[in-house]
């Protein structure tokens, strides 16, 4: 037997709700769950109780039963959870979701995201107790304690290695902000940047000016998978799972940043199997949406996914390219997280999709090959590769 | 010595497991104390149950020279807890420590939070006491050597 996801599950929905800053939405968040779920049904034209399954990532709160319970669903036969924290469960909660769906488990699954950061925390801010014990003791009390601020020690230590300049990361910024200007849904739609608003603002933790951390929203996010068979007949043309990876090198898991490959993006292992999988190469990709939780992460991971060698970045990472407007790869085509939402980056996954069906905001031509990379730096990250009727 | 941080970040206790207790009792007496594995001799940081190199679970700590090398740094500038508000940039360093089969601890750089900070600068451990917690802890800062 061929132990592939190849071919063999398709998208056929997608749809968010709208996208709020940190403390914007009406809705609680359970709410929003359900908002954007029956909204990718709409998107796919079936009925949200012929949901049978759902996986999500990062603790998501909206549990599954419920979400069953509410829309009325007629059947439950698949609740996944992806283990670890961040947006490295994203693409992992894909593969998930396509896996039951290729061996019979489920046959119409919803990978989805609900996160109102404004009720209840924000990720971007250290604990509040008096004590601390556990990992935790042993970098918080030296002020390291937010994500920002566990992954700029490993951004460094990679521009230390290859001499990464600092306008290498810009690039990636100014790219999902170009973006976010075509695409009404952006929070930062109508807020352009340039270099000299980037040069311009301030630290948030050196390597990392404001503009190269994620934002903090509310909302939500879903996508609807069927098998193969079914996909083509439902509206949009079937777009395809051609690969999912989830997982991370030897011990990144170390603690207290004691990864014997540090200055890693946790993909070095993933990337081969994803290309396997999928059977195609970094150069046969057309559009590109990568995690930015930190810009020094997607840098990280490009070149973790062959786009580059860890010494050209300074060439290669330069705004033009990235634009999807005649680049040669265009990168966070939706403006990503940094400009459109942190919808902690399944909002990437639908753009991927979205690429494929040629309904970007920021269209890509002739897009057979559409791959997303979720999470960098944290452990579990995952990476997918969606893929045209033609790639089959 | 005074801290290098402002009052009122969390105050580390050793963990309920009891895993890391000799590490924080060995920073009381100014001693960096680290797990190594009796079999297979393999340093361990941060301490686990069982070797990840041999798979023993003979597990021993071992005092260790508070002497190293910066392995990466960062200035930080946003404050994400009250008690860094107003407080301005500060410097946290990875440490790798040749003489425990370099495992690395993360500390902050005393001095100038200004400063240049080069990795691979070799630097050497002070011990931060802070005796007027509601239960006495030590930090292990670092300085260039």
């Amino acid at each position: 037997m061929n132990r592939t996801l190849r071919g063999r599950v398709a998208v056929v929905g997608v749809g968010e709700t709208p996208y709020y800053k940190r403390g914007g939405s009406p809705d609680p968040e359970f709410k929003l769950a359900l908002d954007a779920v029956r909204i990718a049904c709409a998107d796919a034209g079936i009925d949200p109780r012929a949901i049978d399954g759902f996986a999500s990532y990062s603790n998501d709160r909206s549990d599954a039963s419920r979400l069953s319970a509410a829309l009325g669903c007629r059947e439950l036969k698949f609740a996944t959870m992806q283990w670890g924290g961040g947006g490295g469960g994203g693409s992992a909660a894909l593969a998930n979701a396509s896996a039951a769906i290729a061996t019979g488990l489920a046959d119409c699954v919803v990978v989805f995201r609900a996160l109102a950061q404004g009720q209840f925390g924000r990720f971007g801010q250290g604990p509040r107790r008096n004590e601390i014990s556990g990992e935790g003791a042993f970098t918080v009390p030296y002020g390291l304690m937010s994500p920002a601020q566990m992954f700029a020690m490993k951004v460094t230590r990679f521009m230390h290695d290859h001499s990464v300049r600092q306008e290498a990361l810009r690039a990636i910024a100014l790219a999902s902000y170009h973006h976010a200007q075509n695409n009404p849904r952006a929070v930062m739609y109508g807020r352009p940047l340039d270099e000299a608003a980037y040069d311009a603002s301030r630290w948030i933790v050196e390597p990392f000016h404001l503009f190269d951390c994620c934002q903090e929203n509310d909302g939500a996010a879903a996508m609807v998978l069927v098998s193969a068979e079914r996909a083509k007949d439902f509206p949009h043309k079937p777009c395809y799972v051609l690969g999912a990876v989830a997982g991370s090198h030897h011990r990144a898991g170390a603690p207290v940043h004691n990864t014997p490959d540090y200055a890693s993006s946790s993909f070095p292992t993933l990337a081969p199997r994803l290309y396997a999988m999928a059977g195609v190469k970094p150069k046969d990709v057309d559009v590109l949406q990568s995690y930015e939780n930190f810009t020094g992460g997607v840098l990280m991971a490009m070149v973790e996914h062959g786009f580059c060698s860890p010494e050209d970045c300074n060439r290669f990472f330069v705004k033009e390219r990235f634009f999807a407007q005649g680049g040669e790869l265009p990168l966070n085509t939706s403006g990503g997280n940094l400009a459109e939402c942190y919808m902690h980056g399944l909002g990437l996954n639908i753009e991927g999709v979205r690429q494929v069906w040629g309904e970007s905001t920021n269209p890509v031509r002739d897009v057979d090959v559409s791959m997303v990379i979720s999470g960098p730096m944290v452990t579990p990250v995952s990476s997918c590769i969606f893929g045209s009727e033609a790639t089959l | 010595m005074s801290a290098y941080l402002p009052a009122g970040l969390p105050q580390p206790v050793p963990s309920p497991d009891g895993l890391d207790r000799p590490y924080w009792d060995g920073l009381l007496r100014n001693t960096l104390v680290l797990q190594r594995c009796a079999d297979c001799h393999s340093w361990q940081w941060g301490p686990e149950f069982v070797c990840h190199a041999c798979l023993s679970d003979n597990m021993t700590w071992q005092d260790t020279r508070a002497e190293g090398t910066i392995y990466s740094f960062e200035r930080v500038w946003h404050p994400v807890h009250p008690a860094l508000r107003e407080h301005g940039p500060y410097v946290v360093v990875l440490v790798e420590l040749p003489e425990a089969g370099k495992v690395r601890v993360v500390g902050n750089l005393l001095g100038d939070p200004h400063q240049d900070v080069r990795i691979g600068a070799a630097v050497r451990g002070v011990f931060e006491h802070h005796a007027d917690a509601g239960r006495p802890f030590a930090l292990l800062q670092w300085t260039l050597a």
